[in-house]
């Protein structure tokens, strides 16, 4: 038996797709539009319109939509569009009512900010980097083995499934970055130590394969080896 | 398909739109948004940003063996002389394919994706049969796309679970010496900067809106 831990029920990802099976071969659409409706254009935009008030962010974000129960059923857009909805709801600013009248019944609450049509191109050029300054140094080093944690946690957390108990390598040390466990439940950016690991795939699937795949970690999700 | 389930597909079509149309009046009227600011954010992920800007910088790296230096020693900056930066490409990384190293990017948990030099993701990008497979048969998945990879090549598969993205530099094809920085742009698809694909053979440049002629 393995130490791994029950995840706690009350925190489902759905999204977490990396080497499971079942899904069919891939199809790609030659000369695909980059909307496949016109719907799309405009959930797309009102998703980074609303991003843009600083209600939310980009980590609680995706835990909204990996956690929705239907993830698997919806298309792309459809996921954008009930997470926003459920952003809107759980962050106070739109009402349930609200959404279902299509107008507002309630004056609004405060925002950080309105994205202007004029701000837009500078809001995109700048974008939101993640890199903090951090007085601890690196536990790890380059060349180092490490052993990514087997425990699930009952929250949003970025180390896939696939990888968990597995043993890779340091590859790079890429800096210290906001730590998405801590970020998207609203406990502060909470930075740490971001690395490169690399792992043989065989040592993760024993299957007769030779490739190798990596991943991006934070340092909390890994213990020497 | 039968006019039923077409009636039932139309309607459900109907119904998201709607959802998308109420939600927008809605956002409006509490004073969210600014409308004109969504028709720019799509104006732009349409018309501006989109796999033309990587290809750009393929080609100059192919062309300017510093710049190439530059590019793998700091992608974020390299790309920043060329004009793009930005939202989902803020920590970028250049990853160059070699005679005997072949990379794939993916992102198992999401769709990260270095939306200002290739865009806004596909949709087989974004969908489960991809984002499950390619980490545990690369070979199987490159098959799918018509690719080919010798078998002596290692396959080196980036799953993109933080804030940096990666964009491949595939190899400069052969028979490409004469030609110029843009005509080689001209030959780097999408595809072949996600690692699912590789560069047009020179006879088969992509038109300028970025798609090959029939």
């Amino acid at each position: 038996m393995t130490s791994r831990s029950m995840p706690d029920a009350s925190y489902v990802s759905h999204a977490d797709l990396g080497g499971r099976g079942g899904f069919g071969p891939v199809v790609p659409e030659p000369n695909e539009p980059v909307f496949h409706a016109s719907w799309e254009r405009r959930a797309f935009a009102l998703t980074l319109a609303m991003g843009a008030t600083g209600s939310w962010n980009l980590d609680r974000g995706r835990a909204t939509r990996e956690t929705l129960p239907n993830y698997g059923e919806l298309t792309y857009y459809e996921i954008w569009l009930a997470a926003l909805e459920k952003l809107l709801i759980a962050s106070g600013l739109v009402r349930e009512a609200e959404l279902a009248a299509g107008r507002a019944l309630d004056p609004p609450a405060p925002i950080r900010g309105v994205l202007t049509a004029a701000q837009v191109p500078a809001a995109l050029a700048a974008g939101s980097p993640t890199t903090r300054t951090l007085a601890s140094l690196p536990k790890f080093a380059v060349g180092q083995r490490v052993r990514a944690r087997w425990e699930e946690p009952a929250h949003h957390t970025r180390l896939p499934g696939y990888l968990r108990g597995r043993i890779g390598v340091i590859e790079r040390i890429v800096g210290a970055h906001v730590f998405p466990d801590s970020n998207a439940r609203g406990l502060g950016e909470d930075p740490q130590w971001l690395y490169t690991v690399v792992f043989e795939a065989r040592d993760i699937w024993a299957d007769r394969v030779s490739h190798r795949v990596s991943c991006d970690a934070w340092e909390p999700y890994l213990d020497p080896a | 398909m039968d006019p039923a389930a077409h009636a039932e597909e139309h309607s459900e079509l109907s119904e998201v739109e709607r959802r998308v149309r109420a939600l927008e009046t809605l956002l409006t009227q509490k004073g969210y948004i600014d409308p004109a600011a969504l028709d720019v954010l799509i104006d732009t992920y349409q018309t501006k940003i989109g796999p033309r800007n990587g290809a750009r910088v393929v080609a100059r790296a192919w062309v300017d063996a510093t710049y190439r230096r530059r590019l793998l020693e700091d992608g974020t900056a390299a790309i920043a002389e060329l004009g793009f930066s930005g939202r989902q490409g803020e920590h970028v990384v250049a990853l160059a394919n070699g005679p005997n190293l072949h990379h794939i990017v993916v992102c198992t948990l999401c769709s990260c994706y270095p939306w200002p030099l290739l865009g806004l993701p596909p949709v087989w990008y974004k969908s489960a049969p991809y984002r499950s497979r390619v980490v545990r048969d690369p070979r199987g998945v490159l098959a799918e796309f018509g690719v080919t990879v010798p078998a002596t090549t290692e396959i080196r598969v980036w799953d993109s679970t933080a804030e940096v993205r990666y964009l491949v530099i595939p190899e400069r094809p052969a028979g490409t010496e004469a030609l110029g920085e843009e005509s080689l742009a001209a030959l780097v698809t999408r595809d072949s900067m996600i690692g699912t694909g590789l560069p047009l053979a020179p006879n088969r440049a992509l038109g300028p809106d970025g798609t090959l002629a029939p």
